[in-house]
């Protein structure tokens, strides 16, 4: 499919044309089958898939389903599989692509919504559950008193992991996740590890122990390490596992 | 038919809608939130710089207090907001934040001794306190008298988000997402739940409740160029209007923020300006001092976003395909703050545009432009956040016209609105909850049911030819080129028409596919519906509005007039089959003020009709404290104007180095 005015804009302005190939499945209709579709269109300066996508969608194909919200690479929403790589598709830029072919697939370990939407909430709110994601202390807080002081390097160190956005991208990237698929993941090995640093948190390493000291988690890890390749926040996922995993062998 | 049942129904899963969860949780009440996405994925976490509250901490913001959060706040607004708000908005802020930091918000701590920062362009050393040493630090924001706005890095809203939302999680409050309220259940004046669109498969839902919240934030998308996220579409806000009986409040006060950058309109934090970062023309010139003398970039940003468009015609701007912009320059910040307290920032900047702002000199320019940003106006409510108008329907967030922001919200009081509304409101909505019983009967509930399923079936049925895409890309241009920054009488005119000629035209689109399940174009026809009454409330209130009021500029009526104009638009759509609101207006008071209107302190002087009441209230006022004699500063604020709050809240703030004083 190639849309009218974009045939016009090719000639006017010499901008190539790029082919983007999508994975299109709706699981709820028994009809629909699994099949790839391929949209051509003009790439015009700066173009992201966003702004690809959302052309396709509004111009090409209406039934199109897929998930964006910030489109600022600050939401995690849009993650799925770039020409075999999984990424934020709002922060890619199609002028990345040599070739100016680009296949997109809905992110593996999740379930599957609708052609690239997947369902990463649940998940990630059961993720949290599990791994008890909040400040654990004992007394309650007067909030009319000053705060406790706390080192400002240390906070600085908990706001470098509290960057986390719950994308998904690590655990499509993870081995351990394809085989077991309670594997709470890097991204919740990170927020373990965030909690441990935070001198607001009165854990234990033994109550840690409880919640990530098993194959589901940090000895689960086959240290592939595909989590911090393809991490769009760029977090020290290898360090941060190892840290974890240093604690929980010591229990 | 399927129902839900519940206690307490939160429609928005951002800050505000989990907040007030928590609340109605720890009263013991079963509590539902429902979300359009992943909650974690609201637009509460794409703020950036900062929330603003008086803790007075670092040397900058040393002497800060409510009494001057309020003043801010109120200025800010030009007097359009609910003062009552402000002050219970301010004297809880601080407790938000203390809250949050316990919670685990990693907010940026003060490191004692001599620390370098940029102000006006220069390089100056303050000096952090040794008894300050680790406590929440702040930076400074527009329109602010001390540095205020306290922040993680510029990634501020996420990390508030996530640590609310996890709360919520720890005390197993019930998220359903990808859950699309479409319609609010009602009888005889009280709010019975929602309809809900299941997004995943097309099904609907009742959810029924005892108290329902709607807290799905604002409605930027209605304009083309908006920092503003994709589900920012105000449907929340629509779907109180289309109830014919839940008022909305100065849906016309749309705030544009200076600085988006070019052409994405992706947000660069006030932040930027706020830690020293200086506007530049197309001549590399430093042209906001001339405009603003006294706070130059850091004046509010209804005044910075219109002295970038007047500079802009008169020339200055850069020219670019994508029209005219101007420069922000953060690279005299240096690298390592950049790096450390701009981190995204230089991430979009970098990765949208390919500039690195730490680069000196013209290269780590970025393009900005001011675009759409924030929504002041939104469902009217009383200060406990319960609408005017419905019973058992509260709101909170960006979703309301509580009335916090007036015509025009300052930098850093947003995501605190959100959270400080979630204790506040959160909690009347919950007594109200444990108060209430559900009262809803099936049958009424079906009937809301049935007429959901039969709209959505007569879309479907919809034969005309026409395309929505289309129609929403002709509204989004109307708002974009005639109720933007600058407005004036017949462009308004225009639009009200134009707007209402493609309202009509919703019924001559033809949906191609027919499915009632996952349809994302059947998704779009009924939001643009109702995306467009909420673009001709705001068209219509700003054509009416003949004055100047904080972000509502008019070129032909440039001077605000409290002697005409100091209240508040309130729109209806009595009717289903309006193709127009209905609007009135709803007075504010100025005898009842604690600081009557005058002059902001920035912005063009001698452009206000002021009203006589003013000076009555102001001589009232002195008389009141020279009467009091020397008492402190909470017996005034008390004697010029009291007002509610829940008790816990209600209590002094302690700061270092003063106490509870």
């Amino acid at each position: 499919m190639i849309n009218q005015n974009d045939q016009e804009l090719q000639n006017e302005e010499g901008f190539r044309e790029i082919e983007i190939t999508v994975f299109k499945y709706n699981p709820q209709n028994k009809e629909s089958k699994p099949e790839y579709q391929t949209y051509k269109l003009v790439e015009t300066p700066g173009m992201t898939l966003y702004i690809a996508l959302i052309k396709i969608w509004s111009t090409m194909d209406h039934h199109l389903s897929f998930d964006f919200v910030c489109r600022a690479g600050i939401c995690g929403s849009c993650s799925m599989v770039v020409n075999g790589k999984p990424r934020l598709a709002c922060k890619t830029r199609t002028s990345e692509f040599e070739n100016g072919k680009i296949t997109l697939l809905p992110l593996p370990t999740f379930k599957h919504i609708k052609d690239l939407s997947v369902d990463t909430g649940n998940w990630m709110n059961a993720m949290s559950v599990k791994v008890e994601s909040w400040i654990h202390a004992k007394e309650e807080t007067d909030i009319s008193v000053v705060e406790k002081p706390i080192e400002p390097d240390v906070a600085q160190a908990v706001f470098d992991l509290d960057r986390c956005i719950e994308c998904g991208i690590c655990l499509a990237a993870c081995s351990t996740k394809i085989m077991h698929d309670d594997f709470v993941g890097a991204v919740g090995l990170n927020r373990t590890a965030r909690f441990a640093i935070d001198p607001h948190d009165e854990r234990s390493d033994e109550e840690f122990y409880e919640l990530i000291g098993d194959d589901n988690g940090v000895f689960g890890c086959m240290s592939l390490m595909g989590c911090e390749d393809h991490c769009p926040k760029d977090l020290p996922l290898q360090t941060k596992i190892a840290y974890m995993r240093r604690k929980m062998v010591k229990v | 038919m399927k129902i839900v049942y519940t206690d307490a129904l939160i429609v928005g899963g951002g800050l505000a809608g989990l907040r007030s969860a928590i609340a109605a949780k720890d009263k013991g009440l079963d509590t539902i939130v429902l979300s359009m996405v992943p909650v974690k994925r609201s637009h509460s976490a794409a703020a950036q710089g900062g929330m603003q509250a008086s803790l007075g901490n670092s040397v900058m913001g040393e002497g800060d207090n409510e009494d001057v959060h309020f003043t801010d706040t109120v200025k800010g607004s030009d007097w359009g907001c609910d003062q009552d708000v402000a002050r219970m908005f301010v004297t809880t802020a601080p407790k938000a934040i203390r809250q949050l930091a316990a919670w685990g918000v990693p907010w940026n701590r003060i490191g004692k001794g001599p620390r370098e920062v940029i102000m006006n362009g220069k390089k100056e050393t303050i000096v952090e306190k040794d008894e300050t040493h680790g406590l929440i630090n702040a930076r400074d924001f527009g329109g602010t008298k001390k540095w205020r706005t306290c922040y993680t890095s510029d990634a501020t809203g996420h990390t508030m988000l996530y640590a609310v939302a996890n709360e919520a999680l720890r005390r197993n409050v019930i998220i359903h997402d990808k859950k699309e309220a479409i319609s609010i259940i009602h009888e005889n004046g009280i709010c019975g739940g929602v309809i809900v669109r299941d997004l995943i498969t097309g099904e609907l839902i009742a959810y029924v409740a005892k108290g329902t919240m709607i807290a799905t934030g604002g409605y930027g998308r209605i304009y083309k160029q908006s920092t503003n996220a994709i589900i920012c579409k105000g449907i929340g806000v629509a779907i109180a209007l289309e109830t014919g009986i839940v008022t909305l409040g100065n849906m016309e006060a749309v705030q544009f923020h200076p600085t988006p950058i070019v052409p994405s309109g992706i947000l660069l934090t006030e932040g930027c300006r706020g830690d020293g970062g200086i506007l530049r023309d197309k001549d590399g010139y430093r042209f906001m001092p001339d405009y603003e003398p006294e706070k130059k970039e850091l004046a509010s940003r209804d005044v910075v976003s219109r002295r970038m468009i007047e500079h802009i015609r008169k020339g200055k701007g850069v020219k670019s395909p994508y029209g005219d912009h101007l420069w922000l320059d953060i690279s005299i910040l240096g690298r390592e703050h950049i790096e450390k307290n701009l981190h995204d920032v230089q991430d979009i900047s970098m990765t949208f545009n390919g500039i690195d702002p730490a680069d000196e000199g013209q290269k780590g320019w970025m393009p900005v432009l001011p675009m759409q940003h924030y929504s002041m106006g939104g469902i009217r409510t009383k200060s406990n956040g319960e609408s005017t108008t419905m019973k058992g329907l509260f709101c909170a967030g960006e979703a309301s016209c509580w009335d916090l922001h007036g015509f025009n919200r300052l930098g850093g009081n947003s995501v605190s609105e959100a959270v400080v509304a979630g204790m506040i409101v959160g909690e009347y909505f919950a007594d109200y909850c444990v108060e209430t019983h559900l009262r809803t009967n099936t049958f009424t509930i079906e009937r809301f049911l049935e007429a959901q399923m039969n709209y959505l079936k007569e879309i479907l049925s919809y034969d005309g030819g026409k395309n929505i895409f289309d129609i929403k890309d002709r509204m989004r241009t109307i708002m974009q080129d005639k109720v933007g920054v600058f407005r004036n009488g017949k462009d308004l005119e225009d639009a009200v028409y134009e707007l209402e000629d493609l309202l009509k035209m919703v019924k001559e689109v033809t949906v191609t596919d027919k499915s009632l399940g996952n349809n994302p174009e059947l998704n779009e026809v009924y939001r643009v519906t109702k995306m467009l009454k909420l673009a001709l409330c705001v068209a219509k209130g700003a054509l009416e509005r003949t004055e100047s009021r904080g972000a509502h500029f008019r070129e032909d009526y440039t001077k605000r007039d409290d002697m005409n104009w100091l209240n508040r638009t309130i729109a209806t759509w009595v009717n289903p089959n309006d193709t127009m609101p209905t609007l009135s207006y709803e007075e504010i008071d100025i005898s009842k003020m604690e600081i009557p209107p005058a002059f902001r302190g920035y912005g063009r002087k001698g452009a206000i009709v002021l009203n006589p009441l003013s000076d009555r209230r102001e001589r009232e006022i002195a008389k009141i404290k020279e009467t009091l004699g020397a008492v402190d500063r909470f017996t005034i604020q008390e004697a010029l104007m009291d007002f509610d709050l829940p008790k816990e809240y209600k209590r002094k703030n302690e700061r270092v180095g003063v106490g509870y004083d």
